[in-house]
This record gives C-alpha cells, structure tokens and sequence, in this order.
C-alpha cells in the first residue's frame, strides 16, 4: 500500500466521522421542534420534490439567476458522480477505475462534467460579482452582514478552487495520456483539458506533469471533503435539506391558519358547547404559542436549516420595502440561530440550564425543562413581528417552500395569550370582538345597512 | 335597492330554502364606503334572481382579525357561536364580499367544525355570467383603462387570479396590469389587523409604494375585490392628491353599472 493511499484512507476515515458528528447534530436540532402533521398526501410531496427541489421551478421566475443557479447545481451533482471514482481510485490506488470498463461512455461523461464545470465557473464568477461589485439589494441587509456575507463568497470561491482542480488534474492527465505513462490510462481527446493541457502543460517533464495531475486530484479531493464538513455550519446546507423540506412543504392553502385544539376545548366548554373540563391547575397551564423554538415544529426548524440566506422572501416583504424593521428572511435565520444555541447549552447537560421549579438530583437537562432565560424574543423583537400583513407574500417566494410567515404568527400567539402583549392599538378592537362581536365599536346594529 | 333584503331567521323554515348565504362583514355591514359595495351586490343578486338571504343581527365578525393578530381565544370565542348559528341555519354554501371573511370561513372554520362551500363574490359573479343568469352590456367602460389589485387573500392565499380579470375583460374595460400582480401582487398593507393599528416606523406607508404602483398605470378606475384594500388605495389616492381623477371601485360596483336590465 502507498504512503498516498494510506493519507487517503485516513482522510476519509477523519472526514466520515467528523461529517457524521456534525450531520447527527442537524437532525438533533431539527429535533428540537414539536410534531408536524402539514403534508398528509404523498403525491403531493413528490410532486414537490420533483418540481421545486430537482426542478428548481420557483426559481425560474427570475430567469437568469435560475439559469446559473441551475448550472451550479447540476455540475456540482455530475462532479459527484466524478467522486465515486475518485474515491475507488484512492482506496485502491488505480487511476480513473472506469475508463476501461466503461469505452466510449467514460469520455464522454468527462467531456460533458468539463462542459458543465466551464459554465459553473463562469456562472460563480458572475455571482460574485453580483454580490461583491453590483451589490443588488437583498444581498445588502441588515442581516446579511458578518458570516453570512463571509459564508456566501467563501463557498464560491471554493467552487473556482474545485473546478481549478479538476482542470488541473484533466489537464496534465491528458499530457501525461500523450507521453504515453503506463498508469495513466487512454481516454481519448478531452474537449476542455486536452485543449488546456496543450497550452499550459506541454513540454513540462514527467515529475512535473505527474506532481500537476496528483495536485490537481488532491486540490479536488480536499474541497469535496471539506464542503462536505462545511456545509452544515453554512446556508449551502440546502443543497441536501431542500429535498426534505419540499418533500414536508405545508400543503393547506396558505391562507389557512395552524388550528389551537387546546384553546378551542376551553372556549367550547366556556361557551357550553362541550362539558365542563376540569380546571386547570396553574402549573398545568400551557404555554400557547412559540416563545422558543421548542414550541414550534420540527419543520419549522428544518425550514430554519434549509434556508439558503437569498432574501427572495425579504425582497418582496411589503413591510420590509417600505423600510420596516421586519424582514422574513431575519426571522429565519434568527430561528436557526437560537435552535444551534439550545441545542449547544444542551449538550453540555450543564444542570443551571434545568428549570429551576425542576432541579433535582437526578433530573437531567432535557428540552422540556431546558430555561436560560432567553427566548426567539430575544432576536426578534415585537416590532418586527408586527408589521407582518400575513400577506403570504414571502411563502410565494421562497424557492425552497419555507414558511416565515408561520414563525411570526406563533410568536405573536405567544405575546397575546400567554403575555397578555400586542399593540396598544389592538386593544379597542379586542374589547369590540369580544362585546359586540364586530371590529369597531359601533352604536349602529349589524342589519342597519339594509333599506327598509 | 329596489328588493327587500331577504333575512335567513325568516326564511331558513321556508320550502325553498335560499341557494346561498350572503356573509357580508364587519366592513360590509358598518363601514360607509363598504356598505355600498354590499348594495351593489345585493343589486347583482336580485338581478340574477338568485335565492339568498343574509344573517342580519346573527352574524359576528369571523374572527379573523382576532386570529391574525394572535388572539385565539377571541377567535374561537366568534368562530365556534357563527359555526352554531350557521349550522342552526343549515347553511351549506355562502358567498362574501370580503376576502378576509372568504379565506377564515372556507380554510379556518373546518378544523372547528363549520364545514360549508365557501366563494368569493367576484367567483359567483363569473359564473353567474357565465351561466347567463346576470346578463351585462359592454360599453359602460369603452376606452377606460382600469387597473386590477390582487388582495393578498384571495390572491395569494386562495389562488384566485383569474375571476376578477375574466369579469373585468367582460364588462369591456382595458385592463392594464401593474408590475407586481398576481402572485407577486403587493399588499395594500390592512391585512394581519393591521387595519387596526398604527404602522410601525418605516419610510413609507404600504398602502402609498402600492398606490404609486398603481398610478404609474395611468388609470382611470383602480378596480379590487376587498373592503380593506378599497380603503387602503382610497387613502392612498387622497394623500396623492388623485381622488378626484381615479376611482377606486370594488368589482361589483362596476358589474352595476352594466347590467342589463
Ligand atoms: S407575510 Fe409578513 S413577513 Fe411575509 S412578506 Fe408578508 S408582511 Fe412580510
Ligand atoms: S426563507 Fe426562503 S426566500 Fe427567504 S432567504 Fe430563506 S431561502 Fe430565501
């Protein structure tokens, strides 16, 4: 076995268990949340799948974003395929395993991943220079300052690395094909790297070509693995988690409004619609609505980790146009962010985390007792959640059918149940509903309107 | 209105028990400029000579402001006595005016057991003309350009677009589209009670970037299909100095008016 195939093995070993670590703390977090029950029928969800996740069809209402997104995504799908090989190749320490087995199919699927990388390329440079030269709006806000600029631009710079890389090692392959190297086997004239090999390489001696064409395969390598471990503390993260959060996408119209079971048995019994229940004692009275991610949904937390920063929702926020502090894409994001702080002061099993009502000897900290006195209210304040027009306009415009708009109504459930807190304003308004059964107080009756 | 408006207490024990219950609203039943737009469709139903009848006293806000703003207690308080009251009635298919009342009742109320076949008045009207039970004349419109303003909850929310275009392309109108319609259609700014409240601090009012919206139109007439949005764009075109000059009508308003008799 050689020195390399032994590197390789260890650096697969480290990255299998470290991407293993980091993955299970994605399903622990997404965890977090309370049962969801929103997508009852199953062709539905593969319908979303096929046409928002693999089809990318929300995308396409702006077309050209949509048409360098897409080939993005498909070269970095085909270079995964790519990866399969480089991955036998470095167990084995054989070099392109498939060329031979496979004739003429194997050059011409590394004809058209080179075809797709040119364009990836040139489709990364534009959008860095969307965000970094044109500076188009979404990618301006407040939020969008810090990591989550730093995370955008890092991960296409490390797509230009990638596709570096794979000409690299095509590259001086090809020369190395032409000079006849016995390991090297014969793919034939490669479109791109045969091209690129001739202008650059040729005439380097055989050291050097092979030092190119080893370079090239571990540069390769090496960014592979480490989006791989990247991808969970980043908002690429969508590209695996966009599957399954269009595969659980809500599918009620979305006008309609999460049903409160508990608070509708209280008001039938109050109104003598139901038998009388059992007063409740005031330790089992329960919290309504989200005060923290806890008492939202698992989904709703999946949404929060599938969100890919892009500001689509934010950017047709009606509140947000019109310069108010509520932006949906804040609201997201902020979700994610208390759900990664939970999850960690969890983690530590530090007993000060335990409700103080429920500290014990042997009770331990689970998200059920979890209390740090901090709360979503915390990162998202009363001014941001009121502005909200329920307009659905956000929900439309997310490509990867994620629901802001349910966040921010179960945090306003929570200030007005279970705080008694909302707009001065509503209060006029409560007090009508619930005296004359009309939104303004007015002396006139319901029927006044009608000629007699 | 030349028809008395037919009360659902008074005719519920009748043989022929009404088609439709028509749900007319907070905004329907007390606001000014809203009434009319009831009026007007009261003349649309009498016209078509369909049976309904209205609740009248028994009817209570849906509950919806309460909802959206957070208050389910309230909600379920108005929701579950309008459930009794219209199960009393045996209402099985109802008509609003308001998308707000549209959307609570046909998506919210089943989950508190008020199941009933819930439309949009712009939805009955269509297929009213479609079947030829109301019977219009173009021309009443004849080089007036109107423009059309999704409300977010029939739009959006319920997927409604194309009723209201159709009504209008019937009645003859030149239909000019804003820039942001359909499902990118702006909010006018009243929905999630907002209506209720003062705006948190910003640059700009929601209801003033939609009216500009509107105007770069150029129209004569800003036509909608909700009570909130017809006083949202109201407001808007008097702070723009626009209210002689533009009509902001709700879409039954203009089917009256070319009506045959
Ligand atoms: S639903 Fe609320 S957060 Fe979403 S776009 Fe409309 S106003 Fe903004
Ligand atoms: S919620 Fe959706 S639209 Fe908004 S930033 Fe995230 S991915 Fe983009």
């Amino acid at each position: 076995m050689s020195i390399e195939q032994i590197l390789f093995l260890l650096l697969l070993l480290v990255v299998g268990l470290k991407a293993y670590r980091s993955y299970s703390e994605i399903w622990a977090k997404i965890q977090l949340g309370k049962p969801y029950d929103g997508s009852p029928d199953q062709s539905k969800r593969w319908k979303n799948v096929l046409l928002v996740a693999f089809g990318q069809k929300k995308m396409f209402k702006n077309l050209l974003p949509a048409i360098f997104h897409l080939t993005i995504y498909v070269a970095f799908m085909m270079t995964q395929i790519e990866l399969i090989e480089i991955v036998i190749d470095g167990v084995s320490g054989h070099h392109r395993t498939f060329a031979s087995g496979l004739g003429w199919f194997y050059p011409m699927i590394i004809n058209l991943i080179e075809c797709l990388s040119i364009l990836a390329f040139i489709a990364t440079v534009i959008f860095l220079w969307r965000r970094n030269v044109l500076k188009i709006s979404r990618f301006e806000k407040a939020e969008m300052v810090g990591w989550p600029k730093r995370d955008a631009n890092l991960i296409l710079l490390g797509e230009i690395l990638l596709i570096i890389g794979v000409f690299t090692m095509n590259g001086a392959d090809t020369q190395l094909q032409t000079l006849g190297v016995a390991h090297y086997p014969d793919t034939g004239k490669l479109l791109i790297s045969s091209s690129i090999g001739d202008t650059l390489f040729s005439g380097l001696d055989l050291k050097t070509l092979i030092f190119l064409e080893r370079s090239g395969w571990w540069l390769h390598l090496t960014m592979v693995f480490g989006f791989l471990l990247y991808l969970p503390v980043s908002k690429h993260l969508h590209i695996l988690l966009a599957f399954p959060n269009t595969y659980w996408a809500r599918q009620k119209p979305p006008g309609t409004m999460q049903n409160m079971p508990e608070v509708m048995e209280a008001v039938k019994s109050m109104l003598g619609l139901a038998p009388e229940a059992a007063p409740m004692t005031s330790a089992e009275i329960p919290e309504f609505g989200a005060k923290d991610v806890t008492a939202l949904t698992w989904k709703n937390i999946l949404d929060a980790y599938t969100c890919t920063e892009c500001g689509r929702c934010t950017a047709v926020c009606p509140a947000n146009i019109t310069g108010k502090k509520l932006s949906p894409r804040k609201v997201i994001m902020d979700v994610r962010d208390r759900a990664d702080e939970v999850r960690e002061k969890l983690r530590s099993a530090n007993s000060n985390w335990i409700k103080e009502e429920l500290r014990g000897t042997d009770v331990q900290l689970n998200k059920d007792n979890f209390e740090d006195g901090q709360s979503l209210f915390d990162r998202i304040t009363r001014e941001e959640l009121y502005a909200c027009t329920s307009c659905n306009a956000c929900v439309e415009a997310c490509p990867v059918l994620i629901n802001p708009l349910e966040v921010i109504l179960e945090m306003r459930r929570y200030d007005i149940l279970t705080l008694a807190g909302g707009p001065q304003d509503w209060l006029p308004m409560f007090n009508s509903l619930e005296n004359s059964g009309s939104v303004w107080q007015v002396s006139a009756a319901r029927d006044a309107w009608i000629d007699r | 209105m030349d028809k008395k408006v037919p009360l659902m207490a008074d005719v519920a024990g009748q043989s022929d028990r009404p088609e439709i219950l028509f749900w007319v609203g907070c905004a329907g039943s007390f606001d000014p400029r809203a009434q009319k737009v009831t009026k007007a469709f009261v003349q649309i139903l009498n016209a078509s000579k369909i049976s309904y009848a209205v609740l009248g006293k028994e009817e209570q806000c849906t509950g919806d402001p309460a909802r959206r703003a957070g208050n389910e207690f309230l909600f379920q308080m108005l929701a579950l006595q309008n459930i009794q009251t219209l199960n009393t009635h045996n209402v099985s298919k109802i008509v609003t005016t308001c998308p707000h009342c549209f959307n609570v009742l046909k998506n919210d109320y089943p989950a508190l057991g008020g199941h009933y076949e819930v439309i949009h008045h712009t939805q009955l009207i269509q297929s009213l003309l479609d079947d030829g039970r109301l019977k219009i004349a173009g021309g009443s419109f004849t080089g007036k350009k109107i423009t059309y303003h999704d409300s977010c909850y029939l739009g959006r929310a319920n997927g409604v677009y194309e009723a209201p275009r159709e009504i209008l392309s019937q009645i003859e109108g030149d239909l000019v589209e804003m820039e942001r319609n359909r499902t990118n259609g702006l909010c006018c700014g009243a929905g999630g009670a907002q209506m209720f409240k003062e705006d948190e601090p910003g640059q700009k009012r929601i209801n003033i970037e939609r009216t500009e919206e509107a105007l770069k139109t150029n129209p004569d007439i800003i036509a909608v299909n909700c009570p909130f949005c017809l006083t949202m764009l109201t407001d808007g075109m008097t702070a723009s100095n626009k209210s002689e000059e533009i009509m902001v009508l709700d879409l039954s308003e203009l089917i009256i008016q070319s009506i045959k008799a």
